[in-house]
């Protein structure tokens, strides 16, 4: 008997709550962005007054106009595609190492017993205090950036297919055995869209994972991307590129939120039912 | 309309003095024979011997926990830690206490769930106009109520046009004018499908209204067997009926007067 709780390691820009329940309504939303705004309109103000030493951290709008630059000269172009190419690669390896394995323990009792526990204590290792580890093994290249965003995907991406599998409700299982489904039909109509939502807390977990360690992994020593050229700005104390780059990171850490969120909610429609009654 | 063993059970646990009579057996849809079914310690089935007849509604009665729901379990397939011998002909059906929908499936897919054909649609309409409900198809299971819930859940076995109806208190979480419809769809839609079904219930005068004849299970086999001669369609005031409904009520130790102790 093995005792797992299935939680996934939180990131700090996760927050998971339901489905966008109770959503307000549509007359009272602008009043979200109030503070947002006031927060950036008192960080320019306080700039401009000098309160803020422009060294320790530059006005938006010199932040803006850093982008601006960068984006023009092709710099910020060529070290984001960089750091893309780095997530993508590392979220395909290690996401897809986590579905496939997650299935496998989920699916199979010799597959548990077999492969969860090792996983489970590898879980425990905080991954980005591999580096050291890392950097023996692999270098200081491009596999280690690599690696390290897929380690960090492939444990939000495990959990959550392993805890997803063994939530489902046994009786539509049973029930779906009563309508004549064979094994293989009862894993596409009843196993893998019950597992469905569980898979997407686990993506949205490992999008936050993968860009956290891809930030370790271009500080670390890089040549290239989005953490070098804030490593470089600090050298040249370019105050402005590195707010940029956090900035960039930020943007990119909520799109991809975003269109995660958007393919869960049109995979999972029927939940709305679910929420409405 | 061959016979088909479960490969699961072992025949060799049958007993053999109580082999149905052949002309019986021909009529058969579900014999079974020396079913055990034991949790741990505790044996729950005790060597039950069974036969529904083509067409018959069986209702089988128990105390909670006599092994009402185990044993419709064996015979819908559903048990593999079973033993004894059974055979069914034909098309089965479930239809559990729980509707059982997948959330993830529109009514009209729910109902059409492993079945296959041209006429399909046509098909999966019809079953759902027989329950009431044909203007639900598109919607969500989440969206129906309990009671809209459970005749889908019915629609879906009925539209296998099954030859045995296996019902596992299928009208047991449903509020009193929820049931008492379901009682009266269920009598209409077995005059029209023609099915032989096992009900299992607690519930007496369910089980008088509807069915042909009352199994009593008791410490693990089959007490009583008795048949309804009441015609339909039959209601408690029924002459007759209020006897019956006293004989089972005794037969499961429920006391007939307020107990004064």
């Amino acid at each position: 008997m093995t005792a797992t709780p299935v939680r996934a390691p939180r990131t700090g820009r996760e927050r998971t709550r339901p489905q966008q329940r109770s959503r307000p309504a549509r007359a009272t939303r602008w009043r979200r962005i109030i503070t947002p705004l006031l927060v950036v309109v008192l960080w320019e103000g306080a700039s401009r007054a000098g309160i803020l030493p422009p060294d320790k951290l530059s006005a938006p709008s010199d932040v803006l106009a850093a982008g601006w630059r960068l984006a023009a000269d092709g710099t910020l172009w060529h070290n984001l595609l960089d750091s893309l190419v780095r997530a993508v690669i590392g979220l395909a390896i290690g996401g897809g190492l986590g579905l496939a394995l997650g299935s496998v323990a989920g699916l199979l009792r010799l597959g548990d017993d077999l492969v969860d526990p090792p996983v489970q204590m590898a879980r425990m290792l905080p991954h980005l205090g591999l580096v050291p580890l890392l950097l023996i093994w692999v270098g200081i290249g491009e596999p280690l950036k690599i690696s390290l965003v897929a380690l960090g995907a492939f444990f939000p991406v495990y959990l959550n297919t392993y805890g997803g599998i063994r939530g489902i409700d046994e009786r539509l299982v049973e029930a779906a055995r009563t309508c004549g489904l064979s094994a293989a039909a009862r894993l596409r109509h009843v196993v893998l869209p019950g597992a469905l939502p569980s898979l997407f807390l686990g993506l949205r977990l490992a999008f936050g994972a993968g860009w956290l360690s891809l930030v370790v992994g271009e500080q670390v020593n890089a040549d290239s991307g989005l953490g070098f050229m804030m490593m470089e700005a600090r050298e040249f104390a370019q105050t402005d590129v590195v707010v940029l780059g956090l900035l960039i990171y930020a943007l990119l850490g909520l799109l991809s939120d975003l269109a995660l969120r958007t393919a869960e909610g049109r995979a999972l429609a029927w939940r709305r039912g679910l929420e409405a009654s | 309309m061959a016979a088909r063993p479960r490969s699961e059970l072992n025949p060799a646990t049958t007993a053999p003095d109580v082999a149905p009579d052949l002309t019986a057996a021909d009529l058969a849809v579900v014999t079974a024979r020396g079913i055990t079914r034991a949790f741990g310690d505790t044996t729950v089935l005790d060597g039950v011997d069974l036969r529904i007849r083509r067409g018959e509604v069986v209702a089988l009665l128990g105390a909670s926990g006599s092994g009402k729901s185990t044993l419709l379990r064996v015979l819908a397939g559903l048990d593999s830690g079973a033993d004894g011998e059974v055979r069914t002909s034909g098309r089965t059906a479930v239809v559990f206490q729980e509707h059982r929908l997948l959330p993830w499936k529109r009514v009209a897919d729910n109902i059409a769930l492993g079945l296959r054909g041209p006429d399909l649609a046509r098909r999966t309409s019809a079953a759902l106009a027989g329950v009431g409900l044909a203007d639900r198809g598109r919607a969500w299971p989440a969206e129906l109520s309990g009671g809209q819930a459970q005749r889908v859940a019915l629609a879906r076995a009925l539209v296998r046009e099954p030859d045995i109806l296996l019902l596992d208190e299928p009208f047991a979480a449903l509020d009193a004018l929820n049931r008492l419809r379901m009682q009266a769809l269920f009598f209409r839609l077995r005059g029209e499908h023609d099915f032989a079904a096992l009900l299992v219930t607690h519930d007496v005068n369910e089980a008088l209204l509807l069915a042909d004849r009352l199994l009593v299970l008791e410490d693990g086999r089959i007490a009583e067997d008795t048949p309804v001669p009441l015609p339909h369609p039959r209601t408690q005031d029924d002459p007759g009926f209020g006897a019956l409904r006293r004989h089972l009520l005794t037969r499961l130790r429920v006391p007939l007067v307020p107990d004064r102790s």
